[in-house]
């Protein structure tokens, strides 16, 4: 194989992979849209306060240390040497659901039967909410997030892909992150699990019959209240994971919570109501960034990551307004 | 009588529909302006203009702005951020390339400029509805600031990329750059936002206005009794961004002086605007101004209790002023979600029956 060609599968590789991160956090997106019809603004900032969470308890942070100092003149910052990386993702999950309990019972529970766009703004100061929260709880600077998930690049693959390349040319073989194989997998993972979840068990009918029509669901003796804790605990658990990955990635900072503006292309590009959607969007929304970035991206002057994922999903709106695999919008007067 | 409509006769319709229909709240309105107009330019000094009310009255433009896209005619819009940044580079573009044109000229033109970008970006509204719009003006917000970092002519290749409001007199006193007097930009914006506030006042109870609220409450219906989409939607989209672009010239010219793109008219900004258009309340001229007095001075007043009073450290202050401002939105939105302007309302409607609620 010629090495432009060697490098165009590159490229198409680790785009689809990037994919599969962005679709990490498209999925909780989805399944709370899903539930309750609410476009979750927050997911991001869900996913940092997560990662924070995990390795504050992972080194073992007192949180709110530094409000702390700085109301009683304190020298606090640290109680011990942390927790084990399981204990700290079992007390993250654990936090998260509790999250779930308090904004359903605080906020959502107010805002029954508002118009969407009122609890789209109540997530978003949710998010603010939250973003605030997470730096006052475990401080601003940038952390380190190591759980064990393997990173760097794969020689093997490295070794296995500079053989195919022709005789002769200078071809070193492709890179890939080890981080991203291990995302993919967990994505997959976690879509099965989602859905053998949403199709065999007890909950998931109620949640599916929930999405289907509130008040049907409603009116056969299914309580909205725990299904909205249940979902929102559940795309707590997803943005735990997107942040896990998305941490060890990039390291837990502010910027994490930006990847949520890198799932709203993947989102409108796969449809709100659709687990596979977010899944396929991602992989195209990654795929054509990577792309673009090389063949279109030189003649424009580069930098062009920033809006063409949402140029690209534009694109596909005009021909199919509802998304790639969104429920067709039916309107009556 | 206090706020009564006894003794108050209407002869004709124009009287009978004027926008204070009490007389008590007539004279309210009008005191409130003249003390804005002759009062508070002789008491106004260096740290109220810059850091209180020509925010404010900028906010307050880019809030009617999108008040009469969102609020009005019911497309929801992210991009706000980008349109403001396509008026402050039109104004510059403007002030460089004809040095002798009025600063107001400038400033209304490069509305023009915004709005005619606003209805390139409104196209898309015709199909995609909802939510899909609004991630869809994302890329308008991106595109745009994007197109300002990118391409030198837009900054007139300065090294920095930072555009720089040179210096614009009107009648002989300085209103852009560092030598202007705090109660010449405050009149300035003050005349702007009134007169711009009056015009969307008409426009929104005109026959234009009815057709947006029409579109908003469901466009198929509106379709059916007459109404055209494509005309509603697109003019909804110009008018709106003339407005948002006149707020960014505003906010580039008058207010800060210099910027550069990627901060000051980030996605930040975009929901600031639209949380001031939520909280103020939706489709409501006096909700524009009332949520951008209250985002305005909130992280003001909070900055100076924290900072000033309580002694922590800034980015402390900062991040517990972020967390209580997400905290009061979502508290407002509880109370109640039509906003401030809903809340006025119930006041004085309660005020009117006062002392006898039945």
């Amino acid at each position: 194989m010629s090495p432009a060609f060697l490098y165009f599968l590159e490229t198409v590789l680790n785009g689809l992979m990037a994919g599969i991160m962005y679709s990490l956090v498209a999925l909780g997106f989805v399944l709370i849209f899903k539930a309750s019809g609410i476009f979750n603004f927050a997911q991001g900032v869900m996913a940092l306060f997560a990662a924070l969470t995990l390795v504050g308890l992972q080194t073992g942070q007192v949180p709110f240390s530094h409000l702390i100092n700085a109301v009683f003149g304190t020298q606090i910052h640290h109680w011990g040497s942390g927790l084990h990386a399981i204990v700290a993702i079992g007390g993250t999950m654990a936090i998260m659901v509790a999250m779930a309990f308090v904004i359903e019972r605080y906020v959502l529970k107010y805002l029954v039967n508002q118009e969407p766009i009122i609890l789209f703004m109540a997530t978003i100061g949710l998010a603010y909410f939250l973003e605030g929260l997470g730096d006052l709880m475990w401080g601003s600077d940038v952390k380190a997030l190591d759980v064990g998930v393997p990173t760097g690049g794969s020689f093997w693959w490295e070794d296995v892909t500079r053989e195919w390349a022709v005789e002769g040319s200078d071809y070193f073989g492709m890179y890939i992150d080890k981080l991203d194989v291990t995302a993919t997998i967990v994505a997959l993972a976690l879509v099965i699990a989602l859905s053998v979840f949403s199709q065999y068990t007890k909950m998931g009918r109620a949640l599916r019959a929930v999405a289907d029509d509130h008040q049907a669901a409603l009116s056969v003796g299914i309580s909205l209240r725990t299904i909205w804790i249940i979902v929102w605990s559940i795309s707590g658990f997803v943005a735990l994971v997107a942040g896990i990955m998305w941490g060890a990635k990039s390291g837990v900072q502010f910027s994490l919570s930006l990847i949520a503006l890198k799932a709203l292309p993947v989102l409108i590009l796969g449809g709100f109501t659709s687990i596979p959607g977010a899944i396929v969007g991602g992989l195209i929304i990654g795929v054509g960034e990577k792309l673009a970035e090389l063949y279109i991206g030189p003649l424009v002057g580069g930098a062009i990551e920033n809006w063409f994922a949402y140029m690209l999903a534009l694109a596909f709106l005009l021909f199919r307004p509802q998304g790639l695999f969104g429920e067709k919008i039916i309107e009556r007067v | 009588m206090l706020y009564r409509e006894v003794g108050d006769f209407k002869t004709s319709y124009r009287a009978d529909q004027q926008t204070f229909a009490i007389g008590s709240e007539r004279i309210l309105f009008w005191s409130f302006l003249l003390a804005a107009f002759l009062v508070v330019p002789f008491f106004i000094n260096d740290y109220w203009e810059k850091s209180v009310l020509v925010p404010f009255l900028v906010w307050s433009m880019a809030a009617l702005g999108l008040n009469i896209l969102t609020g009005y005619c019911g497309q929801l819009s992210l991009g706000t951020g980008g349109f403001m940044a396509v008026g402050a580079y039109a104004a510059y573009k403007l002030m460089t390339g004809f040095p002798e044109l009025n600063i107001l000229i400038v400033i209304v033109l490069s509305g023009g400029v915004t709005a005619m970008v606003g209805v390139m970006f409104g196209l898309p509204s015709l199909r995609i509805k909802g939510f899909y719009l609004a991630v869809a003006t994302l890329a308008a917000q991106f595109f745009l600031v994007w197109v300002f970092n990118k391409f030198p002519w837009f900054y007139n290749y300065s090294a920095s990329g930072q555009i720089t409001a040179p210096e614009r007199t009107i009648l002989g006193v300085a209103v852009t750059g560092p030598n202007s007097p705090p109660w010449a930009t405050y009149l300035v914006c003050l005349t702007i936002v009134v007169l711009f506030a009056f015009i969307a006042r008409n426009l929104a109870r005109g026959r234009i206005g009815r057709s947006w609220m029409a579109i908003r409450d469901m466009d198929i219906a509106a379709e059916i009794i007459g109404v055209e989409p494509l005309k509603a939607k697109l003019s909804a989209f110009a008018v709106s961004s003339f407005y948002v672009g006149i707020a960014g010239a505003m906010y580039f010219t008058i207010w800060f002086g210099a910027v550069e793109p990627t901060e000051a008219f980030g996605i930040n900004q975009s929901f600031r605007v639209l949380f001031m258009v939520i909280i103020g309340g939706l489709g409501s001229i006096f909700g524009s101004f009332a949520g951008a007095a209250f985002l305005t001075l909130l992280p003001v007043l909070l900055k100076n209790l924290m900072v000033g009073q309580l002694g922590w450290a800034t980015d402390l202050a900062a991040h517990f002023e972020i967390m209580l401002v997400g905290a009061l939105i979502i508290f407002f939105l509880i109370v109640e979600p039509h906003g401030l302007a809903q809340l006025w309302r119930i006041a004085k409607e309660k005020l009117r029956l006062w002392p006898f609620p039945h």
